[in-house]
């Protein structure tokens, strides 16, 4: 039997989402966003949420996620995108905001937002993308760069001394009594992807029984900003960056 | 005894050659073109070894743009 | 039916007058002298009423975001600060003039620079008027004198706001905001349903719901040639506010030999200063710019051929003389006289200042 019988007489097993636009993404070669993305997209359909979500798109690599996925989209400012979310749901109940940020904006310049949103319970899902340097300006350290990891504005590696500590903002965000669930995913192998992707769904469907916050963090690469072949990024990741980020769930209630 | 046969189709003017597809399938069905490239200069994947398709969409799994369409059937 | 009058402060007329008006969200963040606006919202629990949602937010910075996310599902937002707390909002208030999203934004003006004085000022004239955050843009400039106008500027305000997709702000210096007058509420109004959303506000981000096309609220773009576009559609904008909405007020113009030009509370301390200089036989008028921006340039041009002089008096060390120097073209002279640091002058000093200025001219008046 040939691949055009197979083609032809099979069932799909896979194809690419109805929701994911047909434009082609600015994102780098191997780029986790591009994964995440397509799983959001595949969700969003799934759930049936084409017509209520909407959402904020964060300043950084992921500023043009509006431009690939096939909802309602507000851009945000710079780590502002919790601020935002809150007010498009608390005035549109009825809606499914989700915020999808990285994690400059989430975890560094948006940090007091991040914290205060999700102390307040909003019902939204936060989708957290934490690749450890900041790609879009061009690799320089980000609040979550690992300590000795070498980028654009620590050369000679992140230094506790002068850069202070990778921040787990999972953790902390796990730790305030808004949100409902906080878990920690990656997407570098189909069955890491599969896992991240029910995790996603969970939280989606948190959003809509107003459960409070949820807040899915993708451990994800840089490959660009790393300097490594996409195939070598995942393997960094899982050799170094699941010791200070392990991946899990860290709250579900 | 039934068995599982697939076959993937790839968008390769969409695939930006990242190699991951490649690397993630079990059954080594995935290369690189290592020579001819697409309108955006990227050397795409292809199946290399397509008889060896399970269908089990691992490839369409990682791929981050979204290129595969994956088909299976199974066999007496 | 006879007009129900009220006696409150002019932060607490914003509230009430936010509620009546079907706001359907206000988001603030506790600052004096305008932390009533916030606390009377509280205290009148709207979401049990009309359903419109009151929040205080962590920062200036969150509640003009959140004003930012609300007015992007084309929702009746607003905020409202005091000078320290509108310096932080100008990023999100860059934001919503380049979405072209309507808002409102009320500055409580207190002295500065930097923590300054909780004392008030008119010393925000140039952050509000001359566009405040980065990029090219304006917003619509309100300054209310009287406890009335606080409570008619938030209905005036939000209907230009969503006239023009742009947002308009509310300049009330700490006089205004504090100050207890009577005034009448506007008449209550039902908040916008759902529907009529959809139809007045086709652009915002609402969910599809059935849409072909996703709406997308953003300020980005990168190509040049499409950007350009942007701001030449903004300074288009502009250009129809310009031509259309300048308001303004006129006292004893008529006959005036001399000018003096004041806004919100000052102007009705200049009213008084003008009204004891008449009885003295020296005409003066006053204007009473409504619209900071537009500024009622083309009227002052006007009156520039009839007048000898102006004199500006503001809450601050010469801002608004830029705009009616500008406005005049230097035919004639303009003067400032400013107090700062939360000092309020009285009609005296204003007379002794416009002497000072004009004394040989006013001298040879028909005392």
């Amino acid at each position: 039997m040939t691949s055009e019988d197979i083609i032809k007489n099979g069932s799909v097993v896979y194809s690419r989402p109805r929701l994911l636009n047909e434009r082609n993404t600015h994102y780098c070669p191997g780029c986790s966003h591009g994964v995440v993305h397509r799983i959001l997209a595949e969700l969003l359909d799934e759930m049936g949420l084409e017509d209520k979500a909407i959402g904020v798109a964060p300043v950084g690599c992921a500023v043009f996620a509006y431009n690939y996925i096939d909802v309602d989209w507000i851009e945000a400012a710079h780590g502002r995108a919790p601020a935002v979310a809150t007010a498009a749901n608390r005035l549109n109940p009825e809606n499914v905001v989700f915020t999808y940020q990285g994690d400059g904006d989430l975890a560094a310049i948006g940090t007091a937002e991040t914290i205060h949103a999700a102390n307040r319970g909003e019902n939204i899902v936060m989708i957290f993308i934490n690749n450890a340097i900041y790609g879009m300006t061009g690799g320089q350290m980000a609040p979550t760069t690992l300590l000795g990891q070498k980028t654009a504005t620590s050369p000679y590696g992140r230094r506790a001394d002068i850069n202070g500590f990778p921040i787990k903002m999972s953790d902390i965000l796990a730790q305030l009594d808004g949100t409902c669930y906080v878990t920690r995913q990656a997407v570098h192998t189909p069955a890491a992807v599969r896992k991240a992707k029910k995790a996603l769904r969970t939280a989606f469907e948190n959003a809509i029984a107003k459960r409070g916050t949820s807040v899915v963090e993708f451990v994800s690469t840089c490959n660009s900003g790393w300097k490594l072949s996409p195939a070598k990024a995942n393997e960094w990741m899982a050799a170094n960056m699941f010791e200070k980020y392990p991946l899990g769930d860290l709250k579900s209630i | 005894m039934a068995k599982i046969r697939g076959a993937v189709i790839i968008d390769q003017q969409r695939c930006k050659g990242c190699d991951l597809c490649v690397v993630a399938c079990p059954t080594d069905v995935l290369q690189l073109q290592p020579k001819e490239v697409n309108d955006r200069g990227y050397h795409f994947a292809y199946t290399a070894n397509p008889d060896a398709c399970i269908g089990c969409a691992s490839c369409a799994m990682v791929c981050p743009d979204a290129c595969f369409t994956v088909y299976k059937i199974t066999t007496e | 039916m006879a007009e129900e009058i009220k006696l409150m402060k002019g932060n607490e007329a914003i509230a009430h007058a936010a509620i009546r008006y079907g706001c359907d969200g206000y988001f603030g963040y506790p600052i004096t002298p305008q932390s009533e606006v916030l606390e009377t919202l509280e205290e009148l629990m709207p979401w049990e009423t009309t359903g419109m949602v009151v929040l205080q937010a962590e920062s200036e910075v969150a509640a003009i975001n959140m004003v930012y996310g609300g007015a992007a599902t084309g929702k009746a937002v607003m905020t409202s600060s005091s000078s320290p707390g509108v310096s932080l909002k100008q990023e999100g208030i860059s934001y919503i003039a380049a979405a072209e999203l309507p808002a409102l934004i009320v500055n409580v003006m207190r002295g500065g620079p930097g923590l300054g004085t909780i004392q008030p000022s008119q010393a925000d004239y140039f952050q509000a008027t001359k566009g405040g955050g980065h990029g090219d843009y304006h917003l619509i400039v309100l300054a209310p004198a009287t406890v009335q106008e606080m409570a008619d500027f938030v209905g005036l305000g939000f209907d230009l706001s969503f006239k023009y997709r742009t947002p308009a702000m509310i300049l009330a210096d700490g006089i205004v905001g504090q100050m207890m007058e009577k005034v009448v509420l506007p008449e209550p109004r039902p908040r916008r349903t759902a529907e009529e959303i959809a139809e007045q506000c086709p652009w915002a981000a609402t969910g599809k719901h059935g849409r072909k096309e996703r709406n997308v609220m953003t300020s980005l773009e990168l190509e040049p040639d499409k950007m350009e576009v942007n701001n030449l559609r903004l300074q288009e904008t502009y250009k129809r506010i310009e031509e259309n909405e300048v308001r303004y007020k006129e006292y004893h113009v008529e006959d005036a030999e001399y000018l003096i030009v004041a806004f919100g509370s000052v102007a009705r301390i200049c009213l008084k200063a003008i009204e004891d200089a008449r009885a003295r036989g020296i005409k003066i008028g006053l204007l009473r710019p409504i619209t900071l921006w537009p500024f009622p340039s083309d009227r002052l041009k006007e009156l520039s051929s009839k007048i000898k002089g102006i004199l500006t008096v503001e809450l601050n060390a010469g801002q608004m003389i830029e705009d009616v120097k500008l406005a005049v073209e230097c035919k004639i002279p303009v003067y400032h006289f400013g107090r700062m640091g939360g000092i309020v002058p009285n009609p005296g000093e204003v007379m002794n200042a416009f002497n000072n200025c004009f004394g040989e001219a006013s001298n040879n008046s028909d005392l």
